[in-house]
């Protein structure tokens, strides 16, 4: 494989879908802890509710708006129960309770009592054909692109349509909130929600509001990926997903409007770059290898970004400088 | 308190230690005899059929019919057995006195195994009625294993002994998981950190022990390097990391996040290195369960639950007897003041983390022996480390010996009441509930404001 | 104004004319420590009271308890004739009790502008679904705005108007948290020790804010160590140690009370180490 099919292949995914899924992901995590300041480690469960959501309707035969429904209602009341520890909770257990309300979701969905609703640890198949995710799909079947690697079928450009349509809406929204006097108190609470709390701001709402708007966003990142995977099953719904969602943040600029998504495509094109040039070497890696690797890169990466370019991409240096995070 | 009063004789103290290196050889001398009394239990084996079998075989659907009568197992002889596809029988068996069937088939694919409940003989019957056929039997890996559950249903009847063996191995999870988190809590003490990477520590320790005894040390010996080696990761791991971010003063939330890149970065390094799969000490193998009194245990059970609970006396007793137990107190406590004092808090802070890397490589090493070494081993323990130490509150280290106690006992035990499936669920819960109630945890301090 | 205080006899307990605040026996624990028990204050509308006492007396306990940030284990107190123990501070706040903090707690992260644009009450804009629609709150945004600016020319902040507050110095936050604190119009400004790593020049600079306070028609109530300060600054002084109330009473009355000189010298550093639990 050419150099030039690696790099093109490497674009390919991060302007594609998984760049697209990650930007949505990362953007309801992003108000979570970039703006509001909330140590929120068990986003995954965001995306698992939305996930299962979407699964669960295709299971019972009932229509894509219903499950895109179920998963977002049910994101609200996770939300809204997570938000309950934060009214009393400091960062550190706080960030220690949503991974283990992230955990327990999986596990329910992965235990054998629950397969008549979730599949068990076997899942949920076939869904976006019986939701019809790809029946209203307007462009014409066939391959667009250039070049051997950088193409895309018209499958994959429907659902990247929607997921960036979904990433760039969910920041929009977002960019809308944080630059009002609503998004001040959210970056105030960041900073100290004493003061704020001093102000006469009632701090809990303003929590639960970021935890469940950020928590929707999240959950329609869920839905997205299990449409384009056509199946969902529990093991994707772990905590290193939630950390490479964290190192799309920070890399992007945790606090910047368009953060999750500079982050989302900046990252997959780096992951993909070294797989594909790990692959391509003289001598062979096995696929497990290179699965290693890309997950060490990125926890090297992660570390290396926080110690050195907290601000990310886009952020502002000296405001996070000025806020001693 | 009489148990830490025998404890601060040296002299019995070092006793209890040379007990505990050489109890090991005596327990495995007794556990490699191989004549085992009748069997209690219906567990059969490949080897077992490949034994019966008097040689290898290819593809097939192999099994045993047993049934457990007045507490020994009985096989029914002259039973036929019939495999399937499609409607279509390929083959089929009838069993001998060992009730073993070995059935070839053309390979790979999904199988049904029929019981002709007509051939089984007095005294024999199946649990569940409609249990004599097992349909979409799925070989996936040329030769499958068909079980036709026979007998009265003894699931949910459950013998007190159960009950007690079932609460002997939570405990011993417990004494493990306080060995390896109780360190997580000393470094959060010291530093207010959050270290996701402790993970790693555990891990690093157990596959030391692994690569040291492999090279032909022996294992109970190997065990004082691969401390030693986890001590030194630990310390380097202040001073190479923590030590200079702290200097810059960095946030906690960041050191947070740091310490998840660190931990994901070292996992996968250790899966390159040591391979994905598992791998088993030398020193569990060949461990039967015995009985002592309500438990069965095994040997290593025992060696393992003793020296737990001798390293969580010695750290007790550090933290309270000696002049570095007070400093590390003093420190945790109120390092600016620690400092004031004359107290070195970077000195330390790294014997902490020193500490840290032993105790967790002691854990590592432990859960290895009940389980096995995989690179991830760790990282799989570290949810419920994180729930011992946040129940009985962050920086407390008894509180994490208690929470880890709790933690382990609650999940083994709670097996017997609810699903298997929800184990983990109700120890997750169990923080979760207690949190909600005592958002400090367990033994913390409440914060006061200001 | 001070001259309402007239005649007012200088004991523990004594009732003001025209109370803003008014506490009865409270009480805060701490294990088996009381750290606070006073039996009964009031807060003189419209006038500068310092709270002062030895380290360790409860002052700043007190004050916790009373603007809802510690809860009280017994004790009842009004704020303006309503209730207000049990109250969550962020409603003491909008209700027009609002305190600043012993360590300054600047919004670091955001610029001056943005802490003095955060504290203004009931602004609509703050509201989420509100703030999607700016044409609702963008009027009020630029009074604010319009407010803001003249307070940090005021408070001499104005070239600083942009810059992050973790940049600025200490005596800087504190001034910008005291306009921080005016921005919300309050009608008690609670200071804990606002002269406490503040520079000598900058004291008078703040002292004279604080007066101005008064003199806009404020109550102030505030935690202080300096007796320089209290005697100049303050109209009435109250004195606390072991958590109890031992004097109050006009700066000259307490300068000579001889309870409070036993409070000061009596303790003596590193003796009695009340009030400090960890």
């Amino acid at each position: 494989m050419s150099w030039l099919s690696i790099l093109a292949l490497a674009l390919q995914t991060a302007i594609g879908f998984q760049g697209a899924s990650y930007a949505l992901g990362a953007v309801g995590l992003n108000l979570h802890f970039g703006y509001t300041g909330l140590s929120n480690f068990g986003h995954v469960g965001f995306l698992l509710v939305g996930a299962y959501g979407v699964g669960i309707a295709a299971d019972q035969g009932w229509s894509i708006w219903t499950g895109f429904a179920l998963g977002i209602g049910a994101a609200v009341v996770l939300g809204l129960l997570l938000g309950i520890p934060t009214l009393r909770l400091r960062g550190d257990y706080l960030a220690i309770v949503t991974i283990a309300a992230a955990e327990i979701l999986r596990l329910l969905a992965n235990a054998r009592p629950s397969e008549p609703l979730t599949g068990g640890s076997r899942g949920i198949g076939g869904l976006s054909a019986r939701l019809g995710f790809y029946r209203p799909n307007f462009i014409p079947s066939g391959t667009y692109g250039i070049g051997d690697s950088f193409v895309f079928s018209s499958g994959q450009l429907w659902s990247m349509l929607w997921t960036w349509g979904l990433a760039v809406g969910a920041t929009l929204l977002v960019w809308r909130l944080v630059r009002s006097p609503w998004g001040r108190v959210l970056r105030a609470i960041r900073e100290d929600e004493d003061a704020a709390t001093a102000l006469g701001k009632n701090v809990v709402v303003y929590k639960l509001q970021s935890f469940v708007l950020g928590g929707v966003i999240g959950s329609l990142a869920g839905a997205m990926i299990v449409l384009n995977a056509g199946s969902v099953s529990p093991t994707r719904w772990i905590a290193p997903l939630t950390f490479a969602l964290y190192t799309v943040v920070i890399l992007g600029g945790a606090g910047t409007v368009w953060g999750p998504v500079v982050g989302a495509v900046v990252y997959w094109f780096i992951i993909d770059l070294a797989e594909g040039v790990l692959g391509n070497l003289w001598f062979d890696i096995s696929d497990t290898t290179v699965g290693a690797v890309r997950l060490a890169l990125m926890g090297v990466g992660l570390m290396l970004l926080m110690i050195f370019r907290p601000q990310g991409i886009l952020g502002n240096k000296k405001e996070v400088m000025a806020g001693g995070r | 308190m009489t148990v830490p009063d025998v404890l601060r004789n040296p002299r019995l103290l070092l006793c209890l230690v040379a007990l505990g290196v050489l109890w090991p050889t005596t327990v495995s001398a007794q556990s490699s005899k191989p004549d085992a009394p009748a069997a209690t239990s219906c567990a059969f084996t490949k080897r077992e059929a490949v034994e019966a079998n008097g040689g290898p075989f290819g593809s097939a659907i192999w099994g045993r019919l047993c049934q457990v009568k007045d507490g020994k197992a009985a096989y029914p002889a002259g039973v036929r057995i019939t495999v399937s596809q499609q409607g279509k029988t390929v083959g089929e068996d009838t069993t001998e006195a060992g009730g073993v069937f070995i059935i070839e088939i053309p390979g790979n694919g999904t199988y049904d195994v029929a019981l002709d409940v007509a051939t089984l003989p007095d005294g024999f019957s199946l649990t569940e009625k409609d249990g004599s056929t097992l349909r979409s039997l799925g070989v996936n890996l040329g030769d499958q294993q068909a079980i036709f559950r026979m007998g009265k249903d003894t699931r949910g009847q459950r013998t007190f002994s159960d009950y007690a063996t079932t609460a002997a191995k939570g405990l011993r999870f417990g004494l493990i998981l306080a060995v390896a988190a109780v360190g997580l809590s000393l470094v959060y003490g010291v530093t207010g950190l959050v270290n996701f990477a402790h993970a790693e520590l555990v891990t690093i320790g157990a596959i030391a022990a692994y690569a040291i005894s492999a090279a032909g040390v022996p294992f109970w010996l190997a065990l004082v390097p691969a401390l030693v080696l986890g001590a030194a990761v630990g310390w380097a791991n202040d001073r190479a990391l923590w030590r200079p971010l702290r200097e810059r003063r960095m946030a906690l939330l960041s050191m947070m996040v740091v310490s998840i890149g660190l931990s994901t970065a070292a996992r996968n390094i250790l899966q390159i290195a040591f391979g994905p799969n598992g791998r088993r000490y030398t020193a569990s193998s060949g461990q039967r369960e015995n009985s002592y009194g309500p438990f069965s245990l095994t040997g290593n059970d025992l060696i393992i639950m003793a020296l737990c609970v001798l390293i969580l006396v010695g750290m007790t007793l550090l933290l309270r007897k000696t002049r570095l137990g007070t400093a590390i107190r003093a420190v945790s406590d109120n390092p600016d003041l620690a400092a004031s004092s004359g107290i070195s808090v970077n000195r330390i802070v790294g014997v902490v983390w020193a500490l840290c890397g032993a105790l967790a490589a002691a854990g590592g090493i432990f859960y290895g022996l009940t389980v096995s070494v995989r690179y991830d081993m760790g990282f799989i323990l570290l949810l419920a480390m994180f729930s011992a130490v946040v129940l009985g509150g962050l920086g407390n280290a008894y509180g994490a010996v208690l929470g880890a106690v709790v933690i382990g006992v609650v999940q083994e035990t709670s097996g017997l009441f609810v699903d298997t499936a929800y184990k983990y669920v109700v120890a997750l819960s169990v923080l979760v509930l207690v949190l909600l109630v005592r958002p400090q945890g367990i033994l913390g301090q409440p914060e006061r404001f200001g | 104004m001070a001259g309402d205080l007239d005649g007012v006899a200088p004991e523990p307990g004594v009732a003001k004319p025209d109370p803003i605040l008014v506490a009865d026996e409270v009480q805060r624990r701490y294990g088996g420590l009381l750290a606070v028990d006073v039996g009964h204050l009031e807060v003189q509308r419209g006038v500068i009271t310092a709270l002062i006492g030895p380290n360790g007396a409860g002052k700043t306990t007190f004050f916790n308890l009373l603007c809802g940030f510690d809860r009280a284990d017994e004790g009842r107190w009004t704020f303006q004739g309503e209730s207000a123990e049990g109250v969550k501070p962020y409603k003491l706040a909008r209700r027009g009790m609002v305190r600043t903090f012993q360590l300054t707690k600047a919004l670091a992260g955001m610029t001056v502008l943005d802490n003095m644009l955060l504290a203004p009450k009931g602004q609509s804009g703050e509201r989420m679904l509100a703030s999607l629609v700016p044409p609702i709150w963008r009027s009020q945004e630029t009074e604010n705005l319009e407010r803001a600016r003249d307070l940090l020319q005021r408070f001499k902040l104005d070239h600083l108007t942009d810059e992050y507050a973790g940049g600025l110095s200490g005596g800087q936050r504190k001034l910008l948290e005291m306009a921080r604190a005016l921005m919300s119009q309050p009608s008690l400004i609670m200071l804990d020790e606002p002269m406490a790593g503040v520079n000598p020049a900058l004291t008078q600079s703040l002292l004279g804010h604080v007066t101005a306070l008064r003199d806009e028609g404020m109550s102030v109530l505030f935690v202080e160590h300096d007796m320089d300060v209290i005697m100049t600054t303050s109209d009435w002084v109250v004195c606390m140690a072991e958590g109890r109330i031992i004097a109050e009473g006009r700066p000259a009355d307490i300068a000579g009370n001889a309870a409070v000189i036993e409070a000061y010298l009596g303790i003596d550093h590193g003796g009695t180490t009340k009030g400090k639990v960890s």
